[in-house]
């Protein structure tokens, strides 16, 4: 019996020939990430440890982008804790505001994640990185300072689910449809405590954008990771981002599987994820007409250049619905030159949108777009749960760059195939 | 070790900002994470809480993030343990990584009623609801985890490593 690629890299990582899911391994690994909400708790425990170093200072990324640019004093005295931790262990991959990005969008842009690595952050959407064909998950802040102090960590090997996407897609459908259209049929925990692979024609025509959008979702239906599995565009995104060796592994033909999955990717149309969970999954055309006060075009799930260029192929030459204040993120600072260059700022500016700093802000209810109480937003961020966004009685309809655009420039939800041939 | 405290029933899909606000996590400090502790799902809760009391949910608790403030303030707040019917993962992990006790019973979950007198035996699992005097079994943990909880959670355990490696 062969083994599915989320197997074969716990067992790499673990010294052992094959795993089996339900097996414990210690296994080592390749990268650890924190963020300013996460790693000043695992700064504590990491001294509680008593560890005299980091196990390795060149696999370790700090990015501050929650709070940042830091919104208030607590949020600044949170990263200089991490600023003043990257100085003592020589941690070189701390992202100080002028470099730092969301840091699901930095990691990947930078090279710093490849085919068959095992990454783990304090950061539940640490899964998107399965997008590259690595194992990468979310751990929580001492599982954070145990990594950082020892260069291994516990885990429980995950049964499989594979998702395979037959058909091709259909305009205005990308990365974010297909995983709300999944996360839609198999609930917010139809696949907790499992690995999610995607597969299928439609999904080898999937950008790696689209494909890290994907992976990012996969703790929203419950998963411990999303996986890819690594091919031309895997190899084609990471030239010139990384000089490391890597391996094109893919799971075995005969692999065991929980289950197996077939969607046609055809037969889906632009989704909706209604208030208070991500698996309130409509198609656009049966939630059209709900007024809005904002919308949110950004965060780590679609802040990335095609997102970007997605929403401004909409905006382009058309307003901002009068009432709706639409809020635009680019997810790193790489992506925001990138839109500068293109002209997509100046697009965006013109409709009459904001252009944020990269920062997660609005995503959390943080800062730079909180919600009042009654109000409605569509994001293109992840969750929508209860007060996500700010109050507890605002709320959010998760979508994709395109359907939150057309939403901002009719003042409701929409379709954008209504704006476009208007 | 045993624990004794009232229920407090919350349903499903409990996330971790209703746990714990975002809007909070700008500090990292235990007593002001638990003043705020479920306020989205219940306000009065933090107030109301008391010391032993148990957490007792349906499925999937624990879901979004993953914020250790979630676990830390529900420990912070005097809760001596949360029974659910199922939990999201990275909340499990969390929770035996920070020794909070948490037990996957979807009997008791079903049965106990909000206010119910609970008492748990974290060692062999075992709940007794001395209200209505029935008696549920939860999930057994593994070898491993009970490894870390016996050395006190996930800090002590790699302290205990990082001496024997010294
Ligand atoms: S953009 Fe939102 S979901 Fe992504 S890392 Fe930031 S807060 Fe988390």
């Amino acid at each position: 019996m062969g083994m599915t690629l989320t197997e074969k890299i716990l067992a790499r990582h673990s010294g052992r020939d094959r795993v089996r899911p339900g097996d414990f391994v210690v296994a080592r690994v390749d990268l650890v990430l924190g963020n300013d909400i996460t790693a000043p708790v695992a700064i504590k425990e990491f001294e509680r440890m008593g560890a005299p170093r980091v196990f390795d200072p060149g696999k370790i990324a700090l990015v501050p982008d929650h709070f940042t640019p830091n919104k208030d004093i607590k949020s600044a005295e949170q990263v200089r804790m991490m600023r003043e931790f990257a100085r003592k262990y020589m941690i070189a991959n701390f992202f100080e505001v002028g470099q730092m990005g969301i840091e699901h969008c930095l990691l990947p842009e930078r090279g710093m994640v490849v085919p068959g690595d095992l990454v783990v952050g304090a950061d539940s959407h640490t899964c998107t990185y399965g997008a590259l064909g690595a194992f990468s998950t979310g751990v929580g802040s001492t599982d954070m300072a145990a990594a950082m102090a020892t260069g291994e960590l516990w885990f429980k090997v995950p049964e499989t689910m594979k998702f395979v996407f037959t058909g091709r897609l259909n305009r205005w459908v990308g990365g974010k449809d297909l995983i709300l259209y999944t996360i839609g049929r198999i609930g917010v925990e139809g696949a907790r405590y499992r690995a999610m692979e995607f597969a299928g024609p439609a999904i080898s025509s999937l950008s790696i954008d689209g494909r890290l959008t994907m992976a990012n979702m996969a703790i929203e239906a419950g998963a411990k990771n999303g996986i890819f599995m690594p091919d031309d565009k895997t190899v084609e995104y990471l030239k010139g981002r990384t000089s490391r060796k890597y391996e094109l592994e893919t799971s075995d033909e005969d692999a065991e599987y929980h289950s197996v999955h077939e969607f046609d990717a055809s037969e889906i149309q632009p989704q909706v994820a209604l208030p208070h969970l991500p698996e309130n999954a409509r198609p656009v055309n049966e939630v059209k007409g709900v007024r809005i006060d904002q919308v949110i075009i950004g965060s780590c799930t679609n802040g990335r250049i095609e997102d970007m260029r997605e929403a401004a192929q909409i905006l382009k030459g058309r307003k901002v619905a009068r009432g709706v204040r639409c809020i635009v993120i680019p997810g790193t600072q790489a992506i925001y030159l990138q839109c500068v260059r293109e002209g997509l700022v100046e697009t965006f500016v013109e409709a009459g949108a904001v252009v944020s700093t990269p920062t997660c802000g609005p995503c959390l209810g943080g800062h730079m777009g909180v919600l009042a109480a009654g109000e409605k937003a569509v994001s293109t961020t992840n969750r929508n749960f209860v007060g996500r966004m700010g109050h507890v009685e605002s709320e959010i309809y998760l979508s994709g760059p395109a359907v939150a655009a057309a939403s901002a420039v009719v003042g409701e939800i929409a379709s954008p195939d209504e704006v476009v041939s208007q | 070790m045993t624990v004794t405290g009232r229920a407090w029933k919350f349903g499903n899909n409990v996330d971790t900002d209703a746990i714990i606000p975002a809007r909070y996590l700008n500090t990292s400090d235990p007593v002001e994470l638990a003043a705020h502790c479920m306020e989205d799902a219940d306000p009065t809760f933090a107030k109301k809480v008391a010391a032993g009391d148990i957490i007792v949910a349906g499925s999937n608790f624990g879901c979004g993030s993953s914020r250790e403030h979630a676990p830390i303030a529900i420990r912070a707040a005097g809760v001596s343990c949360v029974i659910a019917r199922s939990f999201a993962r990275i909340f499990f992990r969390n929770s035996i990584n920070i020794g909070l006790p948490i037990f996957e019973s979807p009997e008791a979950a079903a049965d106990i009623q909000n206010g119910d007198e609970i008492s748990v035996d974290i060692e062999s699992a075992r709940i007794v609801n001395v209200t209505s005097g029935r008696e549920y079994s939860a999930l057994p943990l593994s070898d491993e985890i009970r490894e870390i909880i016996a050395d006190g959670g996930l800090v002590n355990h790699v302290r205990k490593k990082v001496r024997r490696d010294a």
